[in-house]
């Protein structure tokens, strides 16, 4: 009864000096949904990459159905059934639904025939599985869930038995992730096999049927996710045990220290993408911004530290009023003691190519405590470096190590040691933890809560709903580039999703 | 797990992965030589010996590295800004002209070490203000710097021609080019340096304005890793949206960086006159500010590896037309085969053989190439 879809046995794969995969036995069984969970650069995603063609492992033996298969490119794993949902989505946004579905797989030089096939067999995914969607919509003026569908369907379309997704709710509200796994489980249901990997041990809990822990390369359990907890799964992931929940004492809210103003920003298209929004923070509280990516709040905390011009509003920092629409510079909001740690650290809050010490002075290298003249203080610096290294237990402890080779828990450390150690009045912080490791976590929101305690004023903007209830003292929802809700740390999910949804405003309106 | 490949030590990154490029493009060379059926070892034992073994030799190679090292420096330092000055070329040879005013007008009343410094001014001013309108352009109105650098070298070699067949050429000249300059505009030769080393140098036109370049370079690698400015060079180089999150200006530092890039490749135009031709002529660059990107890529933009990698480039001037003159089956044009092969394997393909030795280097010592680094250890 139990066959195996699929079976990885003893899979190595190197990268120069790095055993991203070390001697993985797998076995997925074959109509059941196989979560793969592990923390970041533990090895899931080369896995995955490796049973998809897109990576050739060095040694090992991949059997599909119960045949050694070998696997060269990503056609030999669609030949093989095998499909893939990649987290950042591989489609053309100009395109129909419909043209996205073929590309790839047209079946001779003229479409029309390639269409007509598609339209039909796209009818009939309809109506076995529930994925809606309007075959001649174009992909761009889809919501992300339904792009996401369009990938799902580009992978049945290509006869795929065994489909792979690859942190697939990131990027999707919680209902929509809702749907995915009713999806999922419809799926599963018809015989399909599916393979989920994601860092949210939820999620694991509420679908799988069997979850396997990666850590550092190695496959460390397989469980039926029934007879394990999330509590044993993150000590599995991290291989400690650890916090899920920070502890935290009621805030003591002082005085506005951050104002904002009536703002409102566009886009480089001129879709207004904040619209006249106003809110405060005050002294000694953290004020969560929740709401699914893409509703604007990336631009309103670009536009707050000066990185993009707002078309209007202010920003009144420590009482003090600095217009934003005019050149507003980061570095001038600095100086009146705003910290910035960006949502982007990899192209924005670092530069990756530059040592540790380099970037611990990013946005302060003009600071004389840097400088001996025009000249930079390199001993300063370094020395400078370290002590933050020590105090952030950033890891290597090598300030001469190049910023790329730290890990994204380090990395986010790098950007927070430099910008809390400013000693700032008002903090305001894009996704803290996103690509950050379970351990790290536990480590940056301890952090951000002993800011709150010493009085500063912390904004944190994150698409992470678990992150702002546990961090925020008062929340706010933003959705289509409005706040539309604000709720204490005790609302529940499904009330905050609802306004992230952007519901209580549509009846509202009503 | 954020770079794919591990780290290599400092040695191997930055000598033996350019040596095992050069390596294969000399192997490539030789199949070229042997395809006009000459011997490629005679033809590279003549090419070394012509650079290397005599006196003479050497003196030469070392006057065409110099200007090879003022023109790798300038590529160098916009690239370290993000951009691509295409235009030393023209930087240089616009520079020429302020050269030549200053020699002109000077070479009858002050010494050659008045004359000297004015000529570097008037140099590095020229060839910075040529920079200075593309990179304007680029700063402010987004056109893009390759194009207009590009452009900029036409521009200024039809400004030489007016400026050579008009006021700078002596009145009854018929040839496009200054007067000789009197010795007051005429640098000191180099070549007794060498010749105490026991060489021995008939004439050649190494000169002292090779000491500016190594000073220069000294002089980049200050500004580029120890001041505030090279900095922020380096950021918005890397980065536009960090340099922008770090509250750097964006058209200041283009410019800046331009101008120093357009004044170091001003400076490339004093060794060819005032160190040799002693007069400003048509063509006088003569491709030295194309050579520089090659350098500089070369050199890994470091100015120590600019400075071997000019000498190499200066090796393979002399050593060439040595070359040519022994084996009249290899032309002039065979170096300039041999030179885009090492541009290709050490610019363009520069990443080829590194996955291969970084795999050697693991296999030996685990340790060397940073796997600790790597792996990070949780957090």
């Amino acid at each position: 009864m139990a066959q195996a879809a699929i079976e990885l046995i003893g899979i190595n794969k190197s990268f120069g000096a790095v055993r991203a995969n070390r001697d993985i036995n797998l076995e997925i069984v074959r109509g059941t949904i196989h979560g793969i969970v592990g923390e970041n650069g533990a090895g899931k995603s080369t896995l995955m990459s490796i049973l998809y063609g897109f990576y050739q492992a060095d040694s090992g033996e991949i059997r599909v159905g119960g045949q050694p298969a070998s696997i060269k490119t990503p056609n030999d794993a669609i030949a093989l059934g095998i499909g893939m949902v990649h987290q950042h989505f591989m489609l053309v946004d100009n395109f129909t639904v419909l043209e996205n579905v073929i590309l790839g797989a047209e079946s001779d030089a003229l479409l029309k025939r390639s269409i007509t096939k598609a339209r039909s067999e796209l009818e009939r995914l309809e109506r076995e599985y529930g994925l809606e969607v309007d075959p001649d919509a174009i992909i761009e003026e889809l919501p992300v869930g339904l792009q996401q569908r369009v990938e799902i369907l580009k992978a049945l379309y290509r006869g795929a038995e065994i489909l792979i997704l690859d942190e697939p709710t990131g990027v999707l509200t919680p209902a929509e992730a809702d749907h995915l796994f009713r999806i999922l489980k419809q799926l599963k249901e018809q015989g399909k096999t599916i393979v989920l990997i994601t860092h949210k041990l939820r999620e694991i809990m509420a679908i799988t049927d069997t979850v396997s822990v990666m850590r550092q390369g190695t496959m460390v359990a397989t469980r039926e996710t029934r007879k394990t907890t999330v509590e044993e799964l993150a000590e599995l992931m991290v291989g400690r045990r650890v916090l899920l929940r920070v502890e935290k004492g009621e805030a003591e809210a002082g005085d506005v220290k951050l104002a904002v103003k009536n703002l409102t920003v566009k886009d480089s298209r001129g879709v207004t993408m904040v619209d006249d929004i106003s809110f405060d923070v005050r002294a000694g509280e953290i004020v969560g911004i929740a709401g699914v990516a893409g509703n604007g709040q990336s631009e309103m905390l670009e536009a707050i530290s000066g990185i993009r011009r707002a078309v209007s509003g202010s920003v009144m920092l420590d009482g003090k009023p600095i217009d934003l629409t005019g050149a507003a510079d980061p570095g001038e909001l600095r100086d009146r003691g705003l910290a910035h740690v960006p949502e982007d650290r990899h192209h924005v809050g670092l530069v990756l190519a530059f040592e540790e010490n380099e970037n611990s002075i990013l946005g302060y290298h003009d600071d004389e405590r840097y400088l001996k003249g025009p000249f930079l203080d390199i001993d300063a610096i370094r020395n400078d470096a370290r002590d933050k290294i020590t105090k952030y237990d950033i890891r290597p402890a090598d300030c001469r190590l190049k910023t790329a080779n730290f890990s994204g828990g380090n990395q986010q450390k790098i950007v927070l040691a430099r910008e809390m150690e400013q000693d700032p009045g008002v903090l305001i912080v894009g996704q803290p933890t996103r690509g950050v490791d379970v351990g790290a976590i536990e480590f940056i929101h301890k952090r951000l809560i002993a800011m709150r305690d010493q009085g500063k004023a912390v904004l944190v903007v994150s698409v992470e709903l678990d992150e702002i209830r546990s961090l925020s003292d008062r929340i706010l929802v933003m959705f289509a580039g409005r706040i539309v809700g604000e709720r204490g740390p005790e609302a529940t999910e499904g009330e905050l999703g609802l306004l992230m949804a952007g519901v209580e405003r549509q009846e509202a309106a009503e | 797990m954020s770079a794919p490949y591990a780290k290599l030590p400092a040695w191997a990154d930055y000598g033996l992965i350019p040596v095992i490029n050069l390596a294969v493009a000399f192997v490539v060379a030789g199949f070229v030589v042997l395809l006009v059926g000459e011997n490629p070892f005679r033809a590279a034992a003549v090419l070394v010996e012509g650079a290397f073994g005599r006196g003479q030799g050497i003196a030469f190679t070392l006057f065409y590295a110099t200007t090879f090292i003022f023109s790798g420096l300038s590529v160098a330092v916009a690239a370290h800004c993000g951009l691509f000055n295409i235009g030393g070329e023209g930087q240089g040879y616009i520079a020429g002209l302020g050269i030549g005013v200053v020699c002109l007008a000077f070479d009858s009343v002050l010494p050659w070490w008045l004359t000297f410094p004015l000529a570097i001014i008037a140099a590095a001013a020229m060839g910075a203000l040529w920079a200075l309108i593309p990179a304007y352009l680029q700063a402010k109105r987004g056109s893009h710097i390759v194009i207009t650098t590009i452009m900029f070298n036409f521009i200024a070699a039809s400004v030489m021609v007016y400026a050579l067949v008009g006021f700078l050429k002596p009145a009854n000249s018929m040839a496009p080019q200054t007067r000789t300059f009197l010795e007051g505009a005429q640098l000191p030769k180099l070549n007794w340096v060498i010749e105490l080393f026991g060489a021995k140098i008939r004439s050649a036109p190494f000169n002292i304005s090779f000491l500016l370049a190594l000073a220069m370079a000294f002089l980049v690698w200050v500004l580029i890793w120890r001041t505030r400015l090279g900095y922020e060079m380096r950021t918005y180089g890397h980065s536009s949206k960090a340099a922008r999150y770090a509250g750097i200006s964006e058209a200041r530092i283009i410019i800046i960086a331009m101008m120093i890039s357009g004044a170091l490749a001003g400076m490339m135009a004093l060794n060819p006159t005032m160190g040799d031709q002693h007069n400003v002529a048509l063509e006088f660059v003569s491709g030295a500010g194309f050579v520089g990107i090659a350098v500089a890529l070369m050199g890994r933009l470091h100015p120590v590896g600019i400075v071997l990698a000019a000498i190499l480039f200066g090796m393979l001037y002399q050593g060439g037309a040595e070359l040519a003159f022994e084996m009249p089956a290899i032309s002039r044009d065979m170096i300039v085969i041999i030179q885009g092969l090492v541009i290709l394997f050490a610019g363009a393909l520069e990443h080829m053989f590194r996955p291969y030795v970084q795999a050697l280097f693991a296999s030996l010592s685990p340790r060397s190439v940073g796997m600790e680094a790597i792996k990070g250890k949780g957090a």
